[in-house]
């Protein structure tokens, strides 16, 4: 018994050593190195700590997305799946496969829901990666599901500091990624905003419990004290579900503040703005709003409320260049029969083709056709990306998992050419624009 | 004149004494602190308490429908917030239709009778019908019985409405005519709040008035005291119980109305959260006592609205009002040390 004992201990000792090896030669080859289809699949995938994906000649490549497609934040979330398959349609084909895309849903107010699409996603031994959450709140129980199992996630739109952040207990770990901006980048953009543009001196925050929402008011908050020397008369919270918002409000507006800055997801934002306007303290109020709330579902909600009232919000700067708006855009109306319901949907397409990329790199053909793409090699070659041409800009990873552009814009509602209200900007962190 | 000492101090007792105190202490402490700070003006207090009884009467009207069916049948209807959720969804087709015409607004007290009577006849049937499905087959099985269909005939009316009407949520159009704020005895209140005070306050002197006043009040009563009894009294059991579920859900769809004009806001899952904190609010005034329910209705919305900051505010602690639900259901769990039965409710040991 004993001795059965230390063998196995040995041998899972050998197991480490050699996915350490595998690891760090992943690492060295990198971006930089060649796609490695030689070499021997069988050997590769052994040293491999979570084993290869293998799909069989003709058989297609899957990925996933955990996004929330249904419910109040759903125009969120489609809008990245059809940034995937847009990426997918230009692609066509992978390492010579097709790549099939499983569409699930992740939710956006309940973590719970994270967690339990990440099970399902890691019951399906032929996804090779995630692209999803939508919200920071589903990626932190979500992630150490899907790592446990060696599946890489790259998210388009979570934007939380903590995700990023290795001392905090929501730190995404070494396969998860995204290419959106860390709201550190946001948060500050939105102080600056107030400082240099509006001018205020005096503002107010609401979130709602959630880590971006939470986050992000913190940051916010912090760089307009030492931006510009700013005084927060108040950072309230609200609750996911509520519907009266009246005296919260009541208790924010007994200071007046100049600005309130409210970074939370819709239905709470659209009900916030009608609310605000019922208290005296907040009339001369402005409101700024973040990218949670820069969607479709707003615009119906409060849209023309919003515009009366000049309201902003901020998110990804979107003058992603001409590849965007003639060659992006009209696939995308193409594909889902309709503009853009929300911001994140180049960010969706740039983390659909860094997996792309990832898989020639590493992937391996035997010699009867069948591939194998090695879990960890996929996850080192896509964290490890530098100057990777993206849509949303030139993106480089940092060690700790964010890879986003850093640029953001404040928008105004305001009608388009056709009468319908849009977002359009009037404020960019990006320079000489 | 000679004192004596109990032979034993009663442990219990002790306790909650010294809970007595703690809370009292806290308690005034908290607003000490919080209105020495002069953060808010009195006119602040002021609104948070209107908002707080504009909250209370809806929760009220809903902990209505709790209340009478626990009096009559001694089981807790689950679903019921789901009944108040079915009218309010209804009543959004109308509704819109009449936002897009127009009409809403070229006519809006007709247009709002109507809304009123689709969302409360909707609300009736649904009650109605899930009395006949879900409770009257189990009228004689153990309590906890109807308890668990209760849950399900709840999962199965929301999930039914998501599929009907789908899963997004849908704004209410909104009444010009109630819109801004309007002096009620120098008091500014907004329309939309004021509709729902008063509508409230009528429905609830209505059901008084029915319950004390009418003979098929009177056969409620009566059924209420004892069902083998009022039955040899000639009265048709059935049939009473069936008008006790229909009551609760006019009540519950009027409820649904009010909230969708205030909130302008409806979706398939809007019925659980009320319909949680109404039942609360029933438990807090006594359940199955009609009084209680409008007192537990009130004192939860005002608690709810003016507790986090009255408590909180003064000692700095960071968005108080996120702790609204811990406040109000910390008072819940008070009220029931110290009044088991509720603020209204009749001491009935051994119930």
């Amino acid at each position: 018994m004993q001795k059965l004992f230390r063998l196995s201990a040995i041998l899972s000792a050998l197991v480490l050593i050699l996915a350490a090896c595998s690891s760090n030669t992943g690492g060295s080859t990198g971006p930089s190195g060649s796609a490695s289809s030689s070499g021997d699949p069988t050997a590769v995938c052994a040293a491999d700590k979570f084993g290869c994906v293998k799909v069989n000649k003709g058989d297609k490549i899957e990925i996933a997305t955990a996004l929330t497609i249904t419910g109040a934040t759903a125009s969120l979330g489609l809008d990245s799946v059809t940034g995937v398959q847009v990426a997918i349609q230009d692609r066509g084909k992978v390492a010579g496969h097709d790549v099939d895309l499983k569409s699930t849903d992740a939710g956006c107010s309940n973590a719970q829901d994270g967690q339990t699409d990440a099970q399902s996603l890691v019951a399906d031994p032929q996804i090779v990666a995630v692209i999803g959450t939508s919200c920071s709140r589903t990626a932190v129980p979500a992630m150490p599901v899907l790592a446990a199992q060696g599946y890489l996630m790259i998210s388009p739109s979570n934007t939380a500091p903590s995700l990023t952040n290795p001392s905090s207990k929501d730190f995404g770990g070494p396969f998860y990624m995204r290419t959106a901006y860390n709201d550190k980048v946001q948060g500050a953009a939105v102080a600056k905003f107030a400082c240099e543009v509006l001018k205020v001196k005096t503002a107010a925050t609401i979130h709602d419990g959630s880590p971006y929402a939470q986050q992000l008011q913190q940051v916010f908050a912090d760089d307009f004290k030492a931006q510009c020397g700013g005084t927060i008369t108040a950072q309230e919270a609200i609750h996911i579900g509520d519907k009266d918002f009246h005296p919260v409000l009541t208790t924010i507006g007994a200071a007046k503040p100049e600005a309130l800055f409210m970074p939370i997801f819709d239905p709470e934002a659209g009900l916030i703005v009608h609310q605000s306007q019922d208290i005296d303290g907040l009339k001369n109020t402005k409101l700024i709003s973040a990218d949670g709330a820069k969607d479709d579902t707003f615009i119906k909600d409060a849209g023309p409320l919003a515009q009366s009232l000049g309201m902003y919000f901020s998110g990804p700067d979107l003058n992603f260049g001409s590849n965007y708006t003639d060659k992006f855009l009209p696939e995308y109306k193409q594909i889902a029969g309709k503009d853009p319901t929300s911001v994140y949907h180049a960010h969706a397409y740039d983390a659909a083709n860094i997996i792309f990329d990832a898989i020639e790199h590493v992937s391996l053909t035997d010699s009867a056709g069948n591939l194998y793409i090695p879990r960890t090699a996929l996850r080192d070659y896509a964290r490890g990306i530098k100057d990777f041409k993206g849509l949303t800009g030139t993106l480089t990873c940092d060690p700790n998992g964010d890879c986003g552009a850093t640029f953001v814009s404040i928008a105004q509602l305001k009608p388009d050419a056709s009468g319908k209200l849009t977002f359009q900007q009037v404020f960019t962190t990006r320079s000489g624009s | 004149m000679r004192f004596r000492l109990p032979q034993r101090i009663n442990l219990v007792s002790t306790i909650l004494w010294g809970l007595r105190i703690v809370v009292t202490v806290l308690v005034l402490a908290g607003s000490w602190a919080t209105l020495s700070s002069g953060k808010l003006a009195p006119s602040d207090w002021r609104d948070l308490i209107v908002f707080g009884i504009a909250q209370g009467s809806v929760y009220a009207l809903i902990a209505l429908g709790y209340t009478l069916v626990y009096g009559v049948l001694f089981m807790i209807n689950f679903a019921h917030g789901d009944v108040f959720m079915t009218g309010a969804m209804t009543a959004f087709f109308v509704a819109r239709n009449f936002g897009e015409s127009g009409f809403i607004n070229s006519n809006p007290i007709v247009a709002l009778l109507i809304i009123f009577a689709v969302s409360m006849l909707t609300s009736m049937l649904v009650a109605i019908v899930l009395e006949r499905i879900a409770y009257r087959p189990l009228r004689r099985a153990p309590r906890l019985v109807p308890l668990i269909t209760a849950i399900g005939a709840s999962l199965f009316i929301s999930n039914s409405i998501r599929g009907i009407y789908g899963e997004q949520s849908n704004s209410y159009p909104t009444v010009d005519a109630l819109q801004g704020r309007l002096d009620l005895f120098g008091i500014p209140i907004l329309k939309t709040q004021a509709l729902v005070i008063v509508s409230a306050i009528v429905l609830m002197i209505a059901l008084v008035y029915f319950v004390e006043r009418t003979r098929t009040g009177r056969a409620m009563r009566a059924v209420s005291e004892d069902k083998d009894v009022a039955a040899l009294m000639g009265i048709n059991v059935d049939r009473i119980i069936v008008t006790t579920f229909a009551i609760g859900g006019l009540l519950a769809g009027a409820a649904g109305v009010l909230y969708a004009l205030v909130f302008n806001e409806v979706d398939w899952f809007m019925g659980f959260l009320p319909g949680i904190k109404a039942f609360t609010a029933a438990v807090l005034g006594g359940i199955g006592n009609i009084a209680g329910a409008m007192v537990g209705g009130l004192t939860l919305g005002v608690l709810e609205s003016v507790g986090p900051f009255l408590l909180l505010g003064g000692a700095n602690v960071p968005s108080p009002n996120q702790l609204r639900d811990v406040i109000a259901f910390t008072v819940l769990v008070l009220v029931l040390i110290f009044r088991p039965n509720g603020i209204l409710g009749r001491n009935e040991p051994g119930r």
